[in-house]
């Protein structure tokens, strides 16, 4: 039995009706015809499947679409703004951070997310915060950097739908006894 | 995935009524990072989902009640590393967050279902078992507490009753200045379950609480009275030995992927060295 489920994404008020075991990722995708947003390992470790709920950045495919009913939900397709790209849209673009490109609407809506919370990271706080995305061409070099670059340049002041801080990891005192 | 009923009870009567329905398998769902994941591969085949974000009783907030920091049902692995009072009164809990999974598991994980999935290698148990943490278990017969060590079973099975839910995980507020550490390793850093962790927390009165955990069925805690832990002058040849007697419960599984059981327990040795002498200096700092 299908639930009827209203959510804004990427700033538009959206009407759906899903089956209850559909998840956020299926709703977006299927229902919603959104499929810059990617499925993959479906167990919550490649984050190809990354969107930003009310604020915070989750994996879509461990949420299902019921759960997000109410919600502000921004997608990959919500970071241009028309014509004009993301910041971090560009300085993927100019660092090469898009081998194959599949993990990058994952990458970008993370690095999003963490820009939002924390204007100018760290190079460990960039690489926290894009921990739960993989990329398979082991592009992380040009993606850190495309990360680092749009902060230079001011990203965080662009993102219009989340308002909550990101994860601060590197802020909790000396977080590594352990060897890693 | 597998289809079910979705329900979203506003009222606890609601949910416990609704849990109590049926062939006993219906699951809550509070951030679904390991439930989602359970009824995908097929090992959990619910009829009824029940999500319990909508029971004010099962609040997302932390608040001090009554002597216990209350951290309701549905306070994620994120609050937990956001939140000033864990973060300084509850250091090795805030550390132990921070390791769980990546930012987007964080943020939808929640400390209650951690607990409720009882794995061997959850990364915040030993944290709450060595501050002491109790759970708020409620159900049909009403709400009772459960010191969090008689909680854990084993992988997957805890003493709560069928039909009952996590509240509510309490943990005692601090008596004074203590030093406590988190500690973890795992294979790599990221989503890698740990193949150890480990708590150390060493209160004002010179007791040490020390928990460890992936290294058994469940986490173990176990208490050091004689004050060679919490001793900064004690010597490592002291206080290996006495790690050793507290070890003795840790039976790795020879079966297990992710380390050999030799390997797990040379690191626990180390481990708890490290850990101890990061928890001393934290306590005199």
């Amino acid at each position: 039995m299908t639930m009827r489920v209203e959510v804004t994404v990427n700033g538009r008020q959206r009407s759906v009706d899903i089956e209850p075991h559909h998840t956020l990722l299926e709703m977006l995708r299927d229902d919603l015809a959104l499929t810059g947003t990617k499925e993959c390992c479906l167990v919550g470790e490649c984050g190809a499947c990354t969107v930003i709920v009310d604020g915070e950045s989750v994996d879509s495919c461990l949420m299902l679409g019921v759960e997000a009913s109410g919600a502000a939900i921004t997608t990959v397709e919500g970071l241009a703004a028309g014509d004009r790209l993301d910041p971090l849209q560009e300085a993927f673009l100019e660092t090469g951070a898009a081998q194959c490109g599949f993990c990058i609407p994952g990458q970008l809506v993370s690095a999003r997310a963490l820009l939002h919370g924390v204007p100018h990271p760290t190079r460990a706080e960039i690489e926290e915060g894009l921990a739960g995305n993989l990329c398979r061409c082991a592009g992380y070099e040009q993606i850190m950097e495309a990360v680092e670059l749009a902060a230079k340049r001011g990203a965080a002041a662009r993102e219009p739908h989340s308002s909550r801080v990101a994860t601060d990891v590197a802020s909790i005192p000396d977080a590594q006894v352990a060897p890693q | 995935m597998r289809a079910f009923a979705y329900e979203r009870p506003d009222r606890l009567a609601d949910a416990l009524a609704l849990m109590a329905v049926g062939d006993g398998s219906a699951r809550p769902l509070a951030g679904g990072t390991d439930l989602l994941i359970r009824i995908r591969d097929g090992s959990i085949r619910p009829v009824t989902v029940i999500d319990v974000k909508g029971i004010a009783e099962f609040s997302r907030d932390i608040r001090v009640d009554d002597g216990w920091l209350r951290i309701g049902a549905r306070t994620t692995m994120t609050d937990l590393m956001r939140d000033e009072r864990i973060r300084r009164d509850y250091v090795a809990l805030a550390e132990a967050a921070a390791y769980v999974g990546s930012v987007q598991i964080r943020n939808r994980a929640t400390l209650a279902g951690n607990i409720c999935n009882a794995s061997p290698a959850a990364d915040t148990a030993p944290a709450l078992l060595v501050y002491g943490a109790r759970v708020v278990a409620v159900g049909k017969g009403g709400r009772r507490t459960i010191p969090l060590d008689e909680f854990f079973v084993r992988s997957g099975v805890t003493t709560m009753l069928p039909g009952e839910l996590v509240e509510a995980i309490e943990m005692p507020l601090p008596s004074g200045r203590r030093g406590a550490v988190h500690a973890r390793r795992t294979r790599r850093r990221g989503h890698d379950l740990a193949s150890v962790t480990l708590a150390v927390a060493i209160d004002p009165d010179g007791v040490t609480r020390l928990s460890y955990g992936s290294v058994g069925p469940r986490p173990v805690l176990v208490t050091d009275e004689t004050g060679v832990l919490a001793d900064p002058g004690a010597s490592d040849d002291a206080r290996r030995e006495r790690l050793e007697t507290l070890f003795v419960d840790a039976s790795p599984s020879p079966t297990s992927m992710r380390a050999t059981p030799g390997y797990r327990l040379a690191m626990l040795q180390v481990m708890g060295l490290r850990a101890v002498a990061a928890a001393q200096e934290r306590a005199a700092s």
